[in-house]
């Protein structure tokens, strides 16, 4: 089994066009996708805008995302999965209709 | 491929050396070690030859089954085949040599998997249980080939692993096919082979669900050599025969194991009617013959007839797949005793129906072609204008050059000259740059432009 990081990168903007009921199927989504791969979730958070994050680059403090993009990091979930293939099948499955996520293979370290 | 190959598919996994099963005539692994070489007889290299055009994919995919690493499995496959020169050279040329290969490189890879620990715990699937067999699909390559055309490589990529791995070329042969050097081509497929290791792309046939996908990207990949061999974006030739040839050898293993799939069937058929015209494509001076002016009595007939035969299979599945749509409509030329005799309504019709499923710019240029034969020039330039800010054509040779041929036959001669001028800057094919400069040349001759209605 490998671990994979699913990065959710999305529109903020698009978030704030949203009426409360929409946003109640964003995160039902969510659960509904948590329900459905609890065998492969290790983790997950959501995160808050990009707008809050701090960034530190040679110990200098800037603020504002690493990099700024239309589309920002908004939550990620860590899974364990076979392989790439049975990886993208979970990935496929995240919540993301502002955007889209990124499937990254965790670096292991041979001990 | 044997029997004894192919049993050695899946129990040889986790077998010792020894277990290994043997084919009958493989002489004992005494080669292993052997004193230096004295250069093989002709008959032999060229056996040897004859086995790695033929059986590289087998034995390489074999191989990566029992190491579970590419690298690894690619290092044991080159072995064995230096060691296959000298051990058939001492014995005798075995009568099953994908076995015999398949066996010595199996042999490597276990040898050195027992001497190197760090090397063992790095390849998990020597110490798994040996994967099921699956009857469907008793041949490894098409793992391989799955694995080459992964979507989670870039098109390119996946193109020159297929011909490093299914068709073992060398990295500077795949350097040369994609007009880049060496150390690219090094570079880049170490990253894809990192890739495939470090992100656990799999070494297995795709789920049934994922399978028609999958397998669509491979016949792209397939067809992406065939093209660029059948004209060679750059270059003294006009064809890359050895590009041809092995997108040919491709769509053939995809065929034996495949069988029932439509589209690799249409991949096939158009491939075969495609380049059944090859001989004549090209004068004795090496100079461009346009389909127009083609002697049909050089066309390669019996591909035709093969090609004609399966294109028949591929065209039962609706809707019919692209590639067979587009050998539907190489088929049409070759029925066609003349260029004269060409069917281009049933040709427009064929374009509709692709373009309907497959809409591509290409395919749009092409029907406009065709359009501009049965119709007129006129009818086929209004056809191209249509196309002219379509952005995947900008810095497209052959809209230029459609459009070069069709304001000739109008007498429309400057905007001729200027279209012909602009394809040139977009050809870098030296019998192609020729044919338009000849073409450009009758135009600046006056009344020299062609009025007989060929292109």
């Amino acid at each position: 089994m490998s671990k994979y990081l699913v990065l959710i990168y999305e529109n903020e903007a698009d978030y704030g066009t949203l009426s409360s009921e929409e946003s109640d199927t964003v995160t039902e989504a969510h659960r509904t996708f948590l329900a459905d791969n609890k065998d492969a979730i290790i983790g997950g958070e959501a995160l808050q805008r990009a707008s809050t994050a701090t960034s530190i680059r040679k110990g200098v403090v800037t603020d504002g995302a690493f990099v700024e993009t239309k589309e920002a990091i908004g939550g990620y979930y860590l899974i364990e999965a076979p392989d790439l293939d049975a990886a993208l099948a979970i990935g496929k499955q995240v919540p993301a209709r502002f955007g889209g996520v990124e499937v990254r293979p965790v670096l292991l370290w041979d001990v | 491929m044997t029997d004894a190959g192919r049993g050695g598919g899946g129990d040889g996994a986790v077998a010792a050396p020894g277990d290994l099963p043997v084919p009958d005539d493989l002489p004992a692994v005494a080669a292993v070690g052997a004193p230096a070489p004295a250069p093989a007889p002709p008959a032999v290299a060229a056996a040897v030859a004859a086995a790695h055009r033929r059986e590289w994919a087998f034995v390489l995919a074999a191989t990566a089954r029992v190491t579970g690493d590419l690298d690894l499995a690619e290092e044991c496959v080159q072995d064995a085949y230096a060691k296959a020169l000298t051990a058939w050279a001492a014995d005798e040329v075995p009568k099953r040599p994908a076995a015999w290969l398949t066996v010595a490189a199996r042999n490597r890879a276990l040898d050195l998997l027992r001497r190197d620990v760090a090397l063992r715990k790095r390849l998990p699937l020597l110490l798994d249980e040996p994967p099921e067999p699956e009857p469907d699909f008793p041949d490894e390559r098409l793992r391989l080939i799955f694995t080459c055309c992964h979507p989670a490589l870039a098109l390119e990529t996946q193109v020159a692993l297929t011909l490093r791995l299914l068709c073992g070329l060398t990295t500077a042969e795949v350097a040369c096919a994609f007009l880049v050097g060496e150390a690219t081509m090094a570079a880049r497929i170490t990253r894809a082979k990192k890739k495939i290791a470090g992100a656990g792309i799999p070494y297995r046939i795709p789920d049934s669900e994922e399978l028609p996908a999958r397998v669509e990207a491979v016949l792209t990949v397939v067809d992406l050599v065939f093209t660029t061999g059948h004209t060679a974006p750059a270059g003294a030739d006009l064809v890359r025969a050895d590009l041809v040839d092995r997108a040919r050898d491709l769509a053939r293993m995809l065929r034996t194991l495949l069988p029932g799939d439509a589209g690799v069937a249409g991949l096939l058929a158009n491939i075969l009617l495609t380049d059944a015209r090859r001989a004549a494509r090209v004068d004795a001076d090496g100079r461009l013959v346009l389909l127009a002016d083609q002697d049909r009595a050089l066309w390669d007939w019996d591909a035709v007839a093969e090609g004609r035969r399966l294109l028949r299979e591929a065209l039962r599945r609706r809707p019919p797949t692209r590639h067979a749509l587009m050998a539907a409509i190489a088929a049409v030329h070759a029925d066609a005793v003349s260029w004269e005799a060409t069917d281009w309504y049933e040709i427009i019709g064929l374009y509709d129906v692709l373009q309907r499923h497959w809409p591509s710019p290409v395919a749009a240029l092409n029907r406009a072609t065709a359009i501009g034969f049965a119709f007129g020039p006129e009818y086929g330039l209004r056809a191209l204008d249509a196309l002219a800010l379509e952005p995947c054509l900008a810095g497209y040779a052959y809209l230029a050059a459609a459009r070069a041929g069709m304001l000739g036959k109008l007498g429309r001669a400057d905007e001729a000259r200027a279209a012909y001028e602009e394809a040139l800057l977009f050809t870098d094919n030296d019998v192609e740059r020729e044919f338009l400069a000849s073409e450009l040349a009758a135009l600046a001759a006056p009344g020299a432009q062609r009025l007989d209605g060929k292109s």
